[in-house]
């Protein structure tokens, strides 16, 4: 018979009270906060009261135009050129500050631009370096999401064989999962640093004094590179796990009829295990896309979205904004941006890898 | 279609041996049936035939041709295992074509080989269906149309009805016996169930402890079972087993009886019993007649009654202190407690040494 204590609805509501309590204060008032936070102008800390401002800090953020340069030409219609031989072209400022032929243009700085013929096409941001968060983080995500997930499989397709000391191998895969982020990327630091890092001795080593050494965190073009090998490498040990996992539940008869039906090795992947993943493959898609879009400690420790805002990303730039620059708003309209992100890019996947 | 033989075929583990020198002559078109309680070593030699186990020692043809060492595929079997192993992402027709996928056949011969198949299985309207879809017994159907796809020299079954409730291990029962009949290949069938092993079966092979027991038909191991292991293992209920002394013993022809049991002759060829030898005599429960009137060679009293319909089966205690069953093929009420006396055809009953006992323990 069950007491009147675990039938009752009331005493049910007053046991999990604690826990709906803290997960409201926690996560679900935090959660709607950030979208009410992102339509006002509330600063982290300030005397005057948050105002109403509608999208306003969304169009901050996202706001494009593209617009195109005309050269200088004098009273003939020649293009005028520099001492260089480069084309002169007015100033942008000139169209983007208080120029009310132009008022898409106000406030908006250069983004990137291209030639052509004797036009440059520029494109105008309004928060340029939100712009580069965002593409960097999409980059991220990118290159980050297939080869962590693959590599990933490979090491389960290894370590998933009853061999002595196989033990040893998942350890060592898992390891860098068990050590904080923060930690990890102190070390890989030293790893990278320019001049007598680890990385750059080895290469050095290897190539017999050849290679002359790399500042991997302090050039544009290897700064974001570096920090994705890093994070593969950190991350690639848990997903093992997961794939592991997978690769357990399938059947072993399913292997013994298809050795029966003559299958090869790889035809044994390709009609037994991959099919035989699938669930699991949808679920570490998600989860390495969402964590990936997640960027931010590796950024904090490494190169605080540096040299250049070429290591910018979206979830640091939230927090700059948010308590760097003390713009709450601002730090929450980005934080909505990254959900809306991430579930618009779930749901696709979830709709592409449906059960058909 | 082909012949199977095993000569002196064994499997170790390490130090544990588990099939200890099996030889079996499988005939072409023939139905053999391993049979066994669990741990026999009957699955283990199935999938040695198979190619899934090595092979530690002897050897192991097909049509003549030694195949230890060959691949599963070279070796022209096919297999449906316990658990149907069908693909559970495939549709019945892939699952069915699996084999031919492989090999690479065009999509003509696929298409013909698995009609062909659906047809001998009575299971065209399935083959757009995922096994998600199916019940246990047409899993088991599409894991047989894999196997005949392939068409092998020797079917191997796993257990194939052991996952199938009673009612449909019946049908499919009937049907794999059919099935045999229309394609005339060699079979060989691995179960624990009695039942399956004396319908299906030409020839059924008895293991216990990686060893056989016994090799012959159903009918020569139903009435003239070599030991005390099959005579116990076949026939449900199981073969009464009576302790008894020889009191006489000349030639073929011993007398034996105990403290339940009137002296009785019996015929006992090529055995070596001494009067004065303990020795141990098997009755099937079915050939005891029993006479409520006390009469009869066995005395005792009525335990308990179970009446089934068509069958009464009697629980009897022995005058001796032992128990023994016997099956009547009526419905009949016997009070318990009354005094019953049960004849039986003498000829019909198997007299053992009293030392398979022992070998039994273990």
């Amino acid at each position: 018979m069950a007491s009147k204590l675990t039938r009752s609805n009331r005493s049910g509501w007053l046991m999990a009270f604690p826990g709906v309590a803290l997960m409201t204060l926690f996560i679900i008032v935090p959660f709607f906060l950030a979208f009410a936070f992102s339509l006002t102008n509330q600063r982290l800390a300030s005397p005057n009261a948050a105002e109403y401002v509608g999208f306003e800090n969304y169009s901050d953020l996202l706001g494009l135009a593209v617009f195109t340069l005309e050269p200088e030409r004098d009273e003939d219609g020649a293009v005028l050129r520099d001492d260089d031989g480069e084309i002169d072209y007015p100033r942008l400022r000139n169209f983007t500050r208080n120029n009310p032929e132009y008022p898409g243009l106000q406030g908006k700085r250069e983004w990137f631009s291209w030639q052509s013929g004797d036009n440059r096409t520029v494109v105008l941001a309004s928060d340029v370096v939100f712009m580069k968060a965002l593409v960097n983080t999409i980059t991220f995500v990118f290159f980050v999401a297939p080869i962590q997930a693959g590599l990933a499989l490979c090491l389960a397709l290894l370590i998933n064989q009853r061999l002595r000391g196989i033990n040893v191998f998942r350890t060592v895969y898992f390891m860098p999962v068990v050590v904080s982020i923060v930690v990890v990327s102190l070390l890989w630091k030293f790893i990278y640093s320019p001049g007598d890092g680890l990385l750059n001795n080895v290469l050095g080593w290897l190539s017999f004094g050849a290679f002359n050494g790399i500042d991997w965190l302090g050039r544009t073009d290897t700064a974001l590179p570096s920090i994705m090998a890093m994070s593969i490498w950190q991350g690639v040990g848990f997903h093992m796990v997961i794939w592991l996992a997978g690769l357990q539940n399938i059947s072993p008869t399913l292997y013994e009829a298809g050795n029966i039906e003559g299958a090869s090795k790889w035809q044994a992947f390709r009609y037994i295990t991959w099919p035989g993943l699938r669930n699991t493959a949808v679920l570490i898609l998600i989860v390495i896309t969402m964590q990936a879009f997640a960027l931010y400690a590796q950024i904090a420790v490494m190169t605080k979205g540096g040299p250049l805002d070429s290591t910018q990303v979206l979830v640091f730039q939230a927090v700059e904004r948010g308590y760097g620059k003390q713009d709450i708003s601002g730090g929450s309209a980005i934080s909505v941006i990254l959900f809306v992100l991430v579930l618009a890019i779930s749901l696709v996947q979830r709709y592409l890898t449906r059960e058909k | 279609m082909a012949t199977v033989r095993l000569r002196d075929v064994r499997k170790s583990y390490g130090s544990v041996e588990v099939i200890k020198g099996v030889d079996i002559d499988i005939e072409d078109g023939e139905f053999v049936v391993f049979v066994g309680p669990s741990g026999c070593g009957k699955s283990t030699l199935l999938r040695m035939i198979a190619g899934l186990e090595d092979i530690s020692d002897g050897t192991l043809e097909i049509d003549g041709q030694v195949v230890n060492d060959l691949e599963p595929k070279q070796r022209g079997i096919a297999m449906v295992f316990q658990t149907y192993a069908i693909f559970p992402h495939m549709t019945v027709r892939e699952n069915v074509a699996f084999g031919l996928t492989i090999a690479g056949a065009s999509k003509e011969e696929k298409e013909r080989k698995v009609a062909e198949a659906a047809r001998v299985l009575q299971m065209e309207h399935l083959l757009d269906r995922r096994p998600s879809q199916l019940s246990g017994g047409q899993r088991q159907r599409v894991a047989i149309g894999r196997a005949i796809v392939r068409d092998p020299k020797v079917f191997l079954f796993d257990e194939p009805l052991s996952n199938l409730d009673a009612a449909l291990r019946m049908n499919m029962r009937m049907e794999i016996g059919k099935l045999h009949q229309d394609l005339k290949a060699s079979m060989i069938y691995v179960t624990h169930d009695q039942v399956e092993a004396m319908t299906l079966a030409d020839k059924i092979v008895v293991l216990k402890g990686g060893k056989v027991m016994q090799v012959g038909t159903p009918m020569e191991l139903y009435h003239n079972p070599a030991n005390l292991f099959v005579a116990g293992f076949l026939g449900a209920p199981s073969m009464n087993f009576l302790q008894v002394d020889v009191k006489e013993a000349a030639g073929d022809r011993v007398v034996v009886g105990n403290g339940a049991l009137d002296p009785l002759q019996i015929s006992a060829e090529g055995s070596s019993f001494r009067a004065g030898d303990r020795a141990i005599l098997g009755v099937r429960p079915q050939y005891l007649d029993p006479s409520e009137d006390a009469a009869g060679m066995l005395h005792g009293q009525v335990e308990l009654t179970e009446r089934l319909g068509s069958e009464t089966v009697v629980d009897i205690g022995l005058r001796d202190g032992s128990s023994i069953i016997a099956a009547i093929s009526e419905d009949r009420v016997l009070k318990a407690g009354s005094n019953i006396g049960l004849t039986f055809d003498a000829t019909k009953a198997h007299l053992f040494p009293h030392e398979e006992i022992r070998e039994e323990a273990h």
